[in-house]
């Protein structure tokens, strides 16, 4: 389903490499350096014939999945989407009509909407809390900070699904909130929380010091030194963890699932999409069309943040 | 097979159907009895739960989108006898969801279990609670060949709901006159016919089958081996496999699977419209029957539930494009049924949810699921029901299979298995056997496997 973000990367990200780099060209010419062989082997024509091939191998099932999604039933059930191109013209929009119809117990736009409900909390939540305790891990030096920190970013190798059953207790039984949105949300800002952290800690850390300190001298304290300092300088680490929390949680499944159900009242679109192919799989040929609906969104945002994540990308990772 | 005018008419006389389907459960001004405000029953049994208004039973299910609205509109005749509130959620994810759902206190009030090896499962947890009394009465009355798969170590837990027929042959009527082919009655005419369409036809081939199902491969080649085991070894025997009181590698057993060999291992005889053998284990379930349509494969051996994968428009008739004859027996007198179903499972002990228990083992329910059926798939275990309800041709013959006096019905054996065998290795052993292992190798494996307690 998300096979068409990446095809966009390779492309942009040795663009834009081949800008950030350029000024650090006539340095490199006096001292050969590490980063600059690295910056020099990426901006080959030859490393750009692989970018290209790889994204040319990427696009290819998304391209399928496209084309299938506007070829007939039996079209897709009987023969391949590649011999769709000996009789153009044979194209329908059956299949979108079909998954865009909604019934009594299934209704796109509801799901529709009940995703961004779930969506829009779960990134903004682990982004508000990962940035305040990045702030503290960063800049607020505390007996066991790096001890409690490397511990923080140990639980990024818990698998989330060994949780499921134990959270799902909690909630129903100490907090109360059986299958609500609250599980949902809560549950995504947990499993995010370890990566968010790490990364915007990591983004932090690399802003000088010497700004700190000069508000600090100026009488800013901590909650001002965040805000109207830091909060800024965030935005594209925060982008970039945004794009990716989003994608995520739109994508997903197994958390809704679990913690919220799948009741048409309260079904995000992935539970819709799934329950697409009816009980046996036997409208399986649906779900390229499926897919593409619930794609739209996701692309959407991706192709508007896009600057934002590969700057965020370069910022975590060329230093020095 | 060219477009004419026959197939045209029976394009629209299905499209016509499936619209009369359509509107007689969605819509309130069709013929009365099937409308939104269901059918008036006989609220007297459900008095006995005291009042019950306003309070909400919540079901799950496995049965989603569009097979779920009959269901839902089936409930109605009950919500308007008690006021309660039937909440209805149907996932495709059943069945990995609702263990974890029960362990995490989050269980539904009510569950359709697709296989008595889960009821087992979830027993285990303790939290599945016994049905009242009054199910059982019911269940004794109208189901009693399904009673002892809804048991668990001598106690009923789950009533039967919806049952279906998997000794079926999928075959396309205008082909089977074509050829001057007859229905067979035997398992050697059967054979026979097998034979002499594979010489008569040498572009196509006499059987098609799939066995792809995602992470579950293998089970419509589990179910060749259980139809065929139920023929030659007899239903005694086909007890005794199920129950391992003879392993797994025991003779009778690798005659069914030399039998099924036969044909699903005979090049001449597989894979009508996608090629070898081999092709068997890649071809999906839902296609594997598609090419009985274009005429490059003459029988397709699946449950009656493979009536929802005809693509749209398709006239699934006795004088239509496709239909469904019985898988025959060793002799014509014998008539064997393999078949699955689902079974009402409980986690709660409110009485509204006995009340709704009761309702689902009723006559009543059967009756009015027949009444709301919409686009087929409505048989119900109740031999009570009155199968004159039906009006999907596919359901009546399914019904027909079920309540014949000489039907030795018995239940799809990999759904009665451990969980390991029944839907671990005895599927996987199953798609090596169709990509090349032999039969002694095949059943050796499986038996291994089975769990030693």
């Amino acid at each position: 389903m998300s096979t068409l973000e990446p095809t966009a990367l390779p492309d942009k990200v040795s663009e834009e490499m081949e800008q950030t780099t350029h000024p650090g060209r006539p340095r490199r010419r006096r001292r050969r350096s590490a980063a600059g062989d690295a910056a020099r082997a990426v901006t080959s024509p030859w490393a750009s014939l692989v970018a290209v091939v790889i994204a040319v191998l990427w696009t290819i099932p998304t391209i399928g999945l496209f084309v299938t999604s506007f070829r007939s039933q039996l079209d897709i059930q009987r023969s391949g989407w590649w011999t769709s191109f000996l009789h153009p013209g044979d194209y329908t929009l059956d299949n979108y009509t079909q998954a865009l119809s909604s019934t009594s117990t299934s209704n796109i736009v509801q799901a529709f909407i009940n995703t961004i409900v779930i969506t829009l909390p779960a990134v903004v939540l682990p982004i508000f809390l990962a940035s305040l305790a990045a702030y503290a891990f960063a800049w607020i030096p505390f007996p066991g900070r790096d001890a409690l920190f490397v511990a923080v970013f140990a639980l990024q190798i818990v698998p989330l699904q060994i949780a499921l059953v134990p959270l799902l207790d909690i909630y129903v039984n100490k907090l109360g909130f059986g299958a609500s949105y609250w599980s949902v949300w809560l549950s995504h800002t947990i499993f995010a929380l370890p990566l968010a952290t790490f990364l915007i800690h990591n983004f932090m850390k690399e802003l000088p010091g010497e700004l700190m300190e000069a508000a600090r001298v100026d009488g800013a304290g901590h909650v001002t030194i965040f805000f109207r300092i830091l909060l800024p300088l965030l935005t594209p680490a925060i982008a970039a963890f945004g794009i990716f929390q989003f994608l995520w949680v739109w994508n997903d499944l197994l958390v809704s699932l679990v913690f919220l159900g799948g009741t048409p009242d309260v079904a995000p679109i992935t539970v819709f999409i799934a329950a697409l192919a009816g009980s046996r799989g036997s409208a399986w040929y649906l779900l390229s069309a499926g897919a593409f609906i619930s794609m739209v969104v996701p692309v959407a945002v991706f192709l508007g943040l896009q600057r934002y994540f590969v700057r965020g990308l370069l910022a975590g990772g060329l230093k020095g | 097979m060219p477009l004419n005018s026959t197939r045209r008419a029976a394009a629209l006389s299905g499209a016509l159907a499936l619209a009369l389907g359509v509107s007689a459960c969605g819509s309130s001004d069709s013929d009365a009895g099937s409308d939104e405000t269901g059918t008036e029953i006989d609220c007297a049994p459900y008095e006995a739960f005291g009042d019950l208004d306003g309070t909400t039973v919540t079901v799950y299910t496995s049965i989603t989108a569009p097979e779920d609205e009959p269901h839902i509109a089936s409930y109605k005749p009950f919500e308007n006898c008690t006021g309660v509130t039937i909440k209805y959620e149907g996932s495709k994810e059943f069945e990995a969801q609702l263990p974890v759902r029960v362990q995490g206190g989050n269980a539904p009030d009510i569950a359709y279990l697709p296989q008595p090896g889960l009821l087992q499962t979830m027993v285990a947890t303790g939290k599945v609670v016994a049905p009242p009394q009054e199910v059982e009465d019911n269940v004794d009355a109208n189901m009693p060949d399904f009673k002892e798969y809804g048991t668990v170590d001598g106690t009923f837990y789950a009533a039967p709901l919806g049952a279906n027929v998997k000794s079926f042959v999928w075959y396309s009527p205008q082909m089977f006159a074509d050829g001057g082919y007859e229905i067979p009655t035997t398992w050697d005419e059967l054979m026979s016919l097998t034979q002499q369409i594979a010489s008569d036809n040498p572009d196509s081939k006499p059987w098609c089958a799939g066995i792809e199902s995602g992470d579950a491969t293998g089970w419509p080649a589990t179910d060749w081996i259980e139809d065929v085991m139920l023929r030659t070894a007899g239903a005694e025997t086909y007890d005794k496999w199920v129950n391992h009181e003879i392993p797994f590698n025991d003779a009778s057993v690798a005659e069914a699977l030399n039998e099924v060999g036969k044909i699903l291992k005979n090049p001449d005889y597989v894979n009508g419209g996608y090629g070898d053998v081999k092709t068997i284990a890649t071809t999906s379930f839902q296609d594997a029957g598609l090419p009985v349509l274009d005429g490059s494969c003459y029988m397709h051996r699946q449950a009656s539930f493979y009536a929802a994968n005809w693509p749209e428009g398709t006239n699934v008739a006795e004088d239509g494009d496709v239909w469904a004859f019985y898988l025959p027996a060793m002799t014509a007198e014998e008539h064997p049924v393999l078949g699955g179903g689902e079974f009402v499972a409980a986690f709660a002990d409110r009485p509204e949810v006995k009340a709704f228990q009761t309702y689902l083992s009723s006559v009543e329910w059967a009756d009015e699921r027949a009444r709301t059926c919409g686009s087929g798939g409505c048989v119900t275990a109740n031999k009570n029901a009155d199968a004159s309800l039906l009006e999907n041709p596919v359901d009546k013959l399914s019904a027909e299979q079920l309540t014949d006096p000489n039907a030795t019905f018995r239940f799809d054996a990999s759904d009665l298995m451990p969980g390991a065998v029944g839907a671990g290795t005895f599927w996987k052993g199953m798609t090596d056997w169709i990509i090349g292992q032999d039969d002694q190798t095949t059943l050796d494996y499986i038996e291994k496997s089975w769990p030693k307690s």
